[in-house]
């Protein structure tokens, strides 16, 4: 069998070889950097790398216009492994905005007095002398830059992955680096290593069902490339069952990453047992990635057979978003009960998704399904990467202070902090003015148009029953009088201050003024094959 | 009750007003400067406390320049060019309807110009010797610059919707101006009151211009005047009858006129400027600016003219048993309003009277508020008349000039009151013989009360309280009440050659003629006649005899309907106030048990539904592996479902 050097379109795949090159570069700076520069070098060389990235990601975006010689909105690369078309680049540029928040924050070392959030010695078993000395030391782990790199990598190939074989590929190059990074806290080490092993465990699990799926979407279409299956699906051709089973087993694989119900439970144990950092970039840039990945595949391999797999979703949207604000409401700490909002979104987010129709149904002016659930994901991951970020900074002797009886009074202790996440709380419940309520009446729309009306009344009753958990937290922190000495408010270095001033900000902007991105994503929310 | 018939529909003068060119800027500024004063006054707090009410002063004389500039520009045109326009800005748009912000000058708002600003330009004066040991004056003068731009605001505004903005703004500074002296508790409730009783009559105004917007799909005085013609009769009639029931709000009219007898509680100068010359006169303006409604709708006039009786006769009453000399003359300014409104409810006829009788009244009603206010400044601010007596020779140029407006309100020729009372009672009569003979009758009880206050004050014996040396006021209290004592024994003039009629001639259409059995001089000399027998009676009863510091508690049941304001607020009380409370503790029970059940039942029953199956959650790898097992099989079940059902 004769070996032919795959063509590679270096220039349309330049972001993600960026990043991958400053992570692989981050490794070898472990090996060759003395410690004491290696936190300064590998943040630099992370936010360049990003920034770096996000230049390229840019000047792709100014190419993808149709003109005469490529006459479809995007470009078929690495042999057509890589969709480059609009929804992808705007994924990419979420996601490596995103990255640049994240890298911010994994960089912040004044609230633990001087070291980052994470381990000082991961190999030392907690409780340990070893531990104890690590700590004395000053130790910290910067391999969480080149790991945040991988998993950013993988992030960026998920949404773009245009055959099976890559997506998966991308799914596991996104995964393995965060099952790491969630065992990484330098507080309260065994839950974050309970939640590490959890995640892994399950993930492999459920990357057993994908990769079954993988083989029986292969066998019934005799191709991993998603326009091959489309026109097999749209043939009619092989057995239906094949087709049926490898689409469910599939997304289950997907639907577990985005923390749909009922593959959800890993993601509360996980978001409270991981470093908040970690848990704050996996919390939004999975959920753009996913979705990315989700809304390609589903549409364009097989968009055809949507009449078979949209109850499916309806079900599944259905359930993601009960369980998800039902949960919420007895939930007492912070962190788990912003896992349990992230999961009512991500039931949110199916909703959207669920107004898939054919391109001739959807008239001018309509809201379309992939620019409902692009700008959803977008005001969802900025308002969610503030309000974690918001949670590092409330503290007490122990780290932070995650319990809400903890939270109680914040409102007197620091009106700053109290008020800006009472912002981003209603904004998550979706309340006018901010990007929260643009944002559902996106998703509802788009659902609405394509008859999924049950699921936009579930929708909207869950929204009121998350607005009650929200504002359960607004009213703890304002009209409940402190325990005990009551919560400290440690003041952050910029970076972490960047974060949540860009979350705000975005928050009340995309509220307000919602008009430019949405017309943008208007424009540019077309898939190629 | 038969009315004056029209002549024809094409009556109604529709309002075409043209650019008012360099005269724009003027108008702008009339209203500006007070605007501008108040802002000063309100926002610059304690560093503007030493000069406040010279500024306060200085911008509504400066108005009063302008507005006089204004006037003999516009007297210098044709009839037919004296109405002008001065576009603004956009105010706000929704949809197809466009609020713009103009301002309309003409005849009309030209002689309220000179009310407002005259009036009050007099009033800030006498307020600043007034009110010169209040720690507050500079507040006081902030507030009563924030009434006259509002009120300018109201007269100027050339859309339904800017005459609302001035509206609610002059009700606003009523309110905190009758509240003023707030650590009275007698203040702070009349204040509420006023507000709350305003507040009814508010909404006949708003309502009042939704439905003009609902008709005529604008609320310019210049579309609506236009278009006012095609409108059915109904139409006109329920927007006639909102209008009037904001009308009464503000004019403290038959069934909303309890809140003025209260709103004594005011420092004087306010009662004078704001409850007797110019906010509760708003009402007739409404009704004379709406004539292209009016005039088209006989049954809202004669709502109109109902109202105007019943109203001039109540206040009348009262004012013949109040001992505070304050609320007697209040008495007394609802009863003349009262008239206003008769007239304007006349239609053309008697439109160009109402306001006649307006200003004129806001020249001599002013005059003796002042004039009280006067008299409690030297009788260490007593109000009860029982306390007085003999003090026309304490207080000589107070008594002078109060006895120039009492000769002009009870109509006695030359004086002001007489020319103007008089028409409206000719009016009436050629209308309907018992609208006449309720205008007559009061006119007789008007003598009565006012010669009653009179002796009380000025003539009988003594019976002042101990230690109370009563002297006459301070040139700045004094010239201001000569120069009110000249408006209302001259303001007559304004008949001189039907001017004020053929004046007002653009704005509320051809006088329509009137049609009296008998000549007009035996009219009036019918009604002289019945003022002389008012006097008479006053003399007799009150004159003659020793008064008691005390008021008798043994007195017929007219006293004592009189006294309790006939019974205004027991009515209030007992009609709305009562039914609403146990209204609202209905509400309350219904609220707390059924709606709060519900909603605590369902958040209960969720919070029941989370803590059972958060148990779910139970941290077991295991049972998170089976759950995701459980799903996949879901997930395949669902779709095998849907294709082989």
């Amino acid at each position: 069998m004769k070996f032919t050097a795959p063509h590679i379109e270096y220039d349309l795949v330049a972001p993600i070889l960026i990043v991958l090159g400053v992570a692989v570069l981050g490794v070898l700076i472990e090996a060759a950097v003395p410690r004491v520069h290696r936190y300064l070098v590998q943040t630099v060389l992370a936010a360049v790398g990003i920034v770096a990235a996000i230049v390229a990601a840019v000047l792709v975006l100014n190419r993808i216009h149709p003109r005469a010689e490529n006459p479809k909105p995007g470009f078929l690369s690495a042999e057509g492994a890589l969709a480059i078309d609009g929804p992808t680049l705007y994924a990419w540029l979420l996601i490596l905005g995103l990255a640049l928040l994240g890298v911010l924050l994994f960089a912040e070392r004044r609230l633990e007095g001087g070291v980052t959030a994470f381990a000082g010695q991961a190999a030392a078993l907690p409780g340990t002398e070893a531990e104890r000395e690590a700590s004395a030391k000053g130790l910290e782990h910067t391999e969480v830059f080149p790991l945040l790199m991988f998993a950013v990598a993988g992030m960026l190939m998920f949404p773009a992955a245009n055959d099976l074989l890559t997506l998966f590929v991308a799914l596991e190059v996104l995964s393995l680096p965060l099952y790491l990074l969630c065992g990484l806290a330098r507080r309260r080490r065994l839950l974050s290593q309970e939640a590490a092993l959890k995640y892994f465990m399950l993930g492999a699990f459920s990357s057993g069902f994908f990769v079954y799926g993988i083989a029986l979407v292969y066998g019934y279409a005799g191709s991993m490339r998603f326009e091959r299956i489309a026109d097999a699906v749209a043939a009619g051709a092989g057995s239906h069952a094949l087709l049926l089973g490898g689409m469910g087993l599939v997304a289950v694989g997907l639907l577990f990453k985005v923390g749909a119900a009922p593959f959800h439970t890993w993601t509360p144990d996980v978001y409270q047992g991981a470093p908040t950092p970690v848990t704050a970039f996996m919390a939004a840039a999975t959920k753009v990635a996913a979705f990315g990945a989700l809304l390609r595949l589903f549409y364009v391999a097989f968009g055809a057979d949507r009449w078979d797999w949209r109850p499916m979703f309806w079900v599944v949207a259905i359930l993601t978003m009960v369980v998800g604000s039902v949960l919420a409401l007895s939930q007492t700490d912070v962190k788990r009960l912003l896992a349990y909002s992230s999961i009512a979104h991500a039931g949110f987010l199916l909703t959207g998704f669920l107004g898939a129709r054919s391109l001739g149904d959807i008239h001018a002016g309509d809201i379309n399904p992939v620019q409902a659930v692009l700008f959803y994901v977008t005001t969802y991951g900025l308002t969610t990467m503030a309000a974690f970020a918001l949670v590092t900074v409330v503290r007490d002797a122990g780290g932070e202070a995650t319990h809400l009886s903890r939270w109680a009074g914040l409102g007197k202790e620091s009106p700053l902090v109290a008020g800006s996440f009472a912002f981003l709380l209603l904004g998550m419940a979706g309340i006018p003015l901010t990007s929260g309520f643009t944002g559902k009446w996106a998703v509802f729309a788009s659902a609405l148009s394509a008859n999924a009306w049950p699921v936009v009344i579930v929708a909207v009753l869950m929204s009121a029953v998350a607005a009650y958990f929200y504002v359960r937290i607004i009213v703890v922190m304002f009209f409940a009088d402190p325990v005990g000495d009551g919560p400290t408010v440690a003041v952050p270095s910029i970076m972490t201050s960047a974060v949540i001033a860009v979350g705000v900000a975005a928050t009340l902007v995309l509220g307000v003024f919602p008009g430019p991105l949405l017309d943008m994503l208007g424009r540019t929310a077309e898939f190629i094959r | 009750m038969s009315l004056t018939p029209l002549h024809d529909a094409a009556a109604v003068p529709a309002v075409h007003p043209t650019d008012a060119g360099s005269l724009g800027v003027l108008l702008l500024l009339v209203i500006g400067l007070p605007a501008l004063g108040a802002a000063v006054l309100l926002l610059g707090g304690r560093r503007t406390d030493k000069w406040g009410h010279l500024l306060g002063c200085a911008t509504v004389i400066g108005s009063l320049v302008l507005s006089l500039v204004l006037f003999f520009d516009l007297l210098g045109k044709d009839a037919g060019e004296r109405q002008l326009t001065q576009d603004t800005w956009t105010w706000f748009t929704a949809g197809s309807y466009k609020v713009t912000f103009d301002l309309l000058y003409d005849p009309l708002s030209a002689v309220f110009l000179l009310l407002i600003t005259g009036v009050g330009s007099l009033i800030h004066v006498y307020s600043v010797g007034y009110m010169a040991h209040d720690e507050r004056r500079r507040r006081f003068f902030g507030y009563l610059n924030l009434f006259v731009a509002a009120m300018l605001v109201l007269v100027l505004a050339g859309d339904y919707v800017g005459v609302f903005l001035g509206w609610e703004g002059v009700g606003l500074a009523s309110y905190l101006l009758i509240g003023f002296w707030q650590h009275k508790p007698s203040a702070a409730a009349a204040a509420k009151k006023a507000f709350v009783i305003n507040r009814v009559g508010d909404i006949g105004l708003s309502l009042g211009a939704a439905l003009i917007f609902v008709t005529f799909g604008s609320t310019s005085f210049t579309v609506v005047s236009a278009a006012s013609e095609h409108a059915g009769d109904g139409v006109l009639t329920a927007i006639g009858l909102l209008l009037l029931l904001a009308a009464c709000g503000k004019s403290a009219q038959f069934p909303l006129q309890t809140w003025l007898l209260d709103a004594m509680e005011g420092p004087t100068p306010v009662s004078a400027l704001i409850h007797a010359a110019t906010m509760v006169t708003a009402g007739v303006y409404l009704i004379v600016r709406s004539n292209f409604i009016f005039s088209l709708t006989e049954d809202a006039r004669t709502a109109v003219i109902v109202v105007g009786c019943i109203t001039l006769l109540m206040g009348a009453i009262i004012g013949c048993a109040k001992d505070d000399i304050k609320k007697a003359l209040a008495g007394s300014t609802m009863s003349q309003i009262g008239y206003m409104v008769l007239a304007a409810g006349l239609g053309p006829a008697g439109y160009a009277f109402a306001i006649f009788h307006l200003l004129t009244h806001g020249a001599f009603k002013a005059n003796m508020f002042l004039g009280a206010g006067s008299v409690m400044h030297g009788m260490d601010d007593d109000v009860n008349m029982r306390h007085y007596g003999a003090l026309q020779k304490a207080m000589p140029l107070t008594f002078a000039t109060f006895a120039v407006g009492y000769l002009a309100i009870i109509g006695v020729p030359p004086f002001a009151g007489f020319w103007s009372k008089d028409k409206i009672i000719e009016s009436a009569f050629a209308d309907n013989f018992v609208v006449g003979l309720c205008a007559l009758v009061g006119a007789g009880v008007t003598a009565f009360y006012m010669s009653r206050l009179m002796l009380l004050t000025f003539f009988t014996k003594k019976r002042w309280e101990k230690g109370v040396h009563p002297h006459e006021s301070p040139n700045v209290m004094t010239w201001p009440l000569i120069g009110l004592a000249v408006l209302s024994a001259a303001g007559g003039l304004l008949l001189v050659n039907d001017w004020i009629v053929d004046w007002l001639t653009p704005v509320v259409g051809e006088h329509a003629e009137e049609h009296l059995s008998v000549s007009p001089l035996v009219m009036s000399l019918i009604a002289l006649l019945v003022v002389a027998l008012g006097v008479l009676v006053a003399w007799v009863f009150v004159g003659q005899r020793d008064v008691p510091r005390e008021a008798p508690v043994k007195v017929s049941f007219v006293t004592r309907a009189a006294r309790a304001e006939l019974y205004g607020d027991a009515f209030n009380e007992e009609v709305i106030v009562k039914p609403g409370w146990s209204g609202v503790r209905g509400l309350a029970v219904f609220d707390r048990g059924f709606v709060d059940g519900i909603v605590e039942g369902t958040a209960a029953s969720f919070a029941g539904i989370s803590s059972r199956f958060r148990l779910a959650q139970n941290g077991f790898v295991r049972s998170y592996a089976l759950a995701l097992l459980a799903g996949a099989a879901m997930v395949l079940l669902a779709l095998l479902a849907v294709n082989f059902s």
